[in-house]
């Protein structure tokens, strides 16, 4: 076997897709019987009523519904109707203006939690009590406060993927080894210089290890908001065409939440590796 | 004479007529009539507003119907035009009519559910309607009753698409904080079924369902009124007996899919999308519990009245005429392409059109044709909302007493849409109240607490 574990590996994921497909596809094919009913019956009804077309769409259909979408990414049919290139783009607008405010408020708290035992016994029980609520749950909360539903699901983004990056940068910030914190006290630096030039540098891995958790949060949630909100974005998307019954059409979303989530995943744990030092 | 007739017609008979539009004699000469000529929008502006004037003041001189008939007959309809012209001022009224208060507001946005009760207040964007009234109208496809509530309240949408019952609720602060609300327009009546799994196809009989599970789009819907009202009607505790849930729309045919109920009373399109998916069967059109019920309504807070009442009168004229128009059978196939694709109400063409032309498949193998299985009718029938206050004490929410009438007055604006409809050529009803039977059981508008004190089955409280 002189085959690299790399090559190897694809050889099982090819083959491991080819099942799901094959499995997929058997399963889908429906009875093929025609049921039993008059002509202009037939007509008012589906094909799953009449030809006993399976009810979840097969392998074929989702990839020439996926052609379709991908020819034309960019359509603008009104403003309930929208290119999938364009939903994504609303989405990843909400998602980036949500992290960004995240990421202002959790790495500055995070490092003041980290540095003061005080603060961040004081502030446990806050944090421990916000942190596993779940987005949908803020939702009526944000929209009834905040007036605003784009605003509202901005602020769910924020509120959610807030935590682990502050939980991260403390935790970070707090476990910065002791000997290097001495050294640079003996060398007379100052609060500000060591924070910046010794637990920064030191921190940075667990920091960014806590973004790129959130970044997968934020990416989780926005879904959720956007199916409850409306209007545009991804999670419009699969709720209108939920609402329209074209399973195809959720099945594609799924597939795209999921590769823009690795993207954005890979993003940050490249990241995360500029930063990383060996000890 | 009906809302939508035209009053220089000397030949339309007195009675009502058999065919489904109402304009003409019989069924096959609505079939044969001109198109052009009766049904199709009127193109022009200045034309239009001159009709609209001009039937005004025809329906002002001739009240009675037939007194109108026989002056049109022994005059022909062109002399009698110029006619009033001589004595009333026709241009210069028509040119007031039309510069009337233009809107304060004029981009507006209007929020829906994607049902076909929203058939008006959708189809008036593609079709025109809105900017005829020089406005400029986005309508916004909403997740749920809840969410277009909550966006109405927080001034998002100028204006929306509500379960009649809704406006009432949250004006008397049920489920919301309490907002003044309105109902300048009902958007239809009928349009609703209950529909059954497939499994029960052998119980028909309403009596047998006890421990069935059913489920209703909102609490505070004519869904929920005429379900339980139908249950208890046969005997059936909806508190007790059975279980109602309240699920959105599209979720109902999956979950009747996957057997989690047993039953849903829906609007339609949700109805026939069961059907033509194989899932389910109709067991009765909401026809058949209430002919000429009210489902969903066209609502307004009365605070975007006072702030922009031009605006306000001009969205409510875009849905009379809307609703005028997809009153109309010959419109609905129309209708129907222009509301299906993705950016409206994203359904199958043929669902829409088995609901809106009333020609459709039962689910059980057979062809049925009921032309009124939905209809517009806009006019906000203050007696509508007495019968669902009625019911909203009926099930326990409302508590203790409510000035019926009062209520009914504030929310449903029958004055204020008279008003609007009589400015417009139409004949609004005299009043605003009126006596309609529910499976066979009268109610009188005037006496709605012995109405009340008349049901067995109700909540105990």
């Amino acid at each position: 076997m002189t085959l690299s574990l790399r090559l190897r590996a694809a050889i099982v994921s090819i083959a491991l897709l080819a099942v799901f497909l094959g499995a997929w596809h058997l399963a889908t094919r429906g009875t093929g019987t025609a049921a039993n009913m008059s002509p202009e019956y037939a007509k008012l009804m589906g094909l799953t009523a009449t030809q006993g077309k399976s009810a979840m769409p097969g392998p074929v259909d989702v990839g020439a519904k996926l052609w379709e979408h991908l020819k034309r990414p960019f359509y603008d049919n009104g403003p309930n109707d929208k290119g999938l290139g364009i939903q994504l783009a609303y989405s990843m607008g909400r998602v980036a203006l949500g992290y960004f405010i995240a990421v202002v408020v959790a790495i500055p708290l995070g490092f003041l939690i980290g540095m003061s035992p005080l603060i961040s016994k004081a502030l446990d029980p806050f944090i421990q009590v916000l942190k596993p609520i779940s987005p949908l749950a803020w939702m009526p909360l944000a929209l009834y406060t905040i007036k605003d539903s784009s605003i509202s699901a901005i602020f769910v983004i924020f509120i959610c993927s807030v935590w682990p990056m502050l939980l991260n940068t403390a935790f970070g910030v707090a476990s910065v080894r002791k000997e290097w914190i001495n050294v640079a006290r003996t060398l007379e630096v100052g609060t500000v210089r060591r924070a910046f030039t010794v637990i920064l540098p030191a921190a940075a891995p667990t920091i960014l290890t806590g973004m790129r958790i959130s970044i997968g949060i934020a990416w989780l949630v926005i879904v959720a908001a956007e199916m409850l909100v409306g209007g545009t974005g991804i999670g419009y998307f699969v709720w209108n065409e939920w609402n329209n019954l074209s399973i195809t059409n959720v099945i594609i979303a799924i597939l795209l939440i999921g590769i823009v989530g690795m993207l954005l995943d890979q993003v940050l744990a490249r990241f995360t590796r500029m930063v990383t030092f060996p000890e | 004479m009906s809302t939508f007739d035209d009053p220089f017609d000397a030949d339309r008979a007195l009675t009502r007529s058999a065919c489904v539009c109402g304009q003409h004699r019989s069924a096959a000469e609505h079939d044969h009539a001109d198109r052009a000529l009766r049904c199709e929008p009127v193109e022009s502006e200045e034309k239009r507003y001159e009709g609209v004037v001009a039937s005004a003041v025809m329906r002002a001189v001739f009240p009675q119907d037939a007194a109108r008939r026989a002056f049109l007959k022994s005059v022909g309809a062109s002399t009698a035009l110029a006619a009033l012209s001589q004595f009333f001022p026709l241009k210069t009224a028509t040119e007031a009519f039309a510069e009337a208060g233009a809107p304060e507001k004029k981009d507006l946005k209007v929020g829906f559910i994607p049902i076909t009760c929203a058939t008006p207040i959708i189809m008036a964007a593609p079709l025109g309607f809105y900017a005829r009234q020089g406005l400029n109208v986005e309508v916004v496809k909403t997740a749920g009753w809840a969410v277009i509530r909550d966006k109405t309240i927080n001034k998002e949408y100028d204006a929306a698409h509500m379960l009649a019952p809704m406006p009432i609720a949250i004006s008397l602060g049920l489920g919301a904080t309490a907002i003044p609300f309105t109902v300048p327009a009902i958007e239809n009546i009928n349009g609703q079924g209950i529909t059954l799994a497939m499994k029960h196809k052998d119980r028909r009989d309403p009596k047998d369902w006890k421990g069935m599970k059913f489920a209703i789009p909102f609490d505070y819907s004519m869904h929920n009124y005429l379900l339980r009202y139908y249950l208890a009607e046969h005997g059936i505790d909806p508190d007790v007996d059975v279980q109602l849930r309240s699920v959105p729309p599209p979720e109902m045919v999956a979950n009747l899919r996957a057997d989690n109920i047993d039953g849903f009373l829906a609007p339609d399109n949700i109805c026939q999308r069961a059907i033509y998916d194989g899932v389910g069967f109709l067991h009765i059109l909401s026809k058949e519990i209430w002919d000429g019920h009210p489902c969903c309504s066209f609502a307004a807070s009365r605070e975007f009245i006072t702030t922009a009442p031009n605006s306000f009168a001009a969205l409510t004229r875009a849905i009379v005429d809307a609703t005028g128009y997809a009153s109309k059978a010959e419109n609905r196939k129309q209708i129907a392409e222009a509301i299906a694709p993705a950016n409206y109400i994203n359904a199958p063409v043929t669902v829409l059109e088995q609901v809106l032309t009333g020609t459709y498949a039962d689910g059980l193998g057979g062809v049925k044709t009921d032309a009124k299985r939905v209809d517009f009718d806009p006019f906000p029938w203050q007696s509508f909302a007495v019968w669902m206050l009625t019911q909203m004490k009926r099930w326990g929410q409302i508590k203790g007493d409510v000035d019926y009438h009062a209520v009914a007055e504030q929310v449903y604006l029958a004055t204020d849409t008279k008003k609007v409809m009589a400015e417009m050529g139409l004949s609004p009803p005299a009043t605003s109240y009126k006596s309609f039977s529910v499976m066979g059981k009268t109610f009188d508008p005037e006496k709605p607490d012995d109405y009340l004190a008349g049901f067995k089955i109700r909540k105990s409280s």
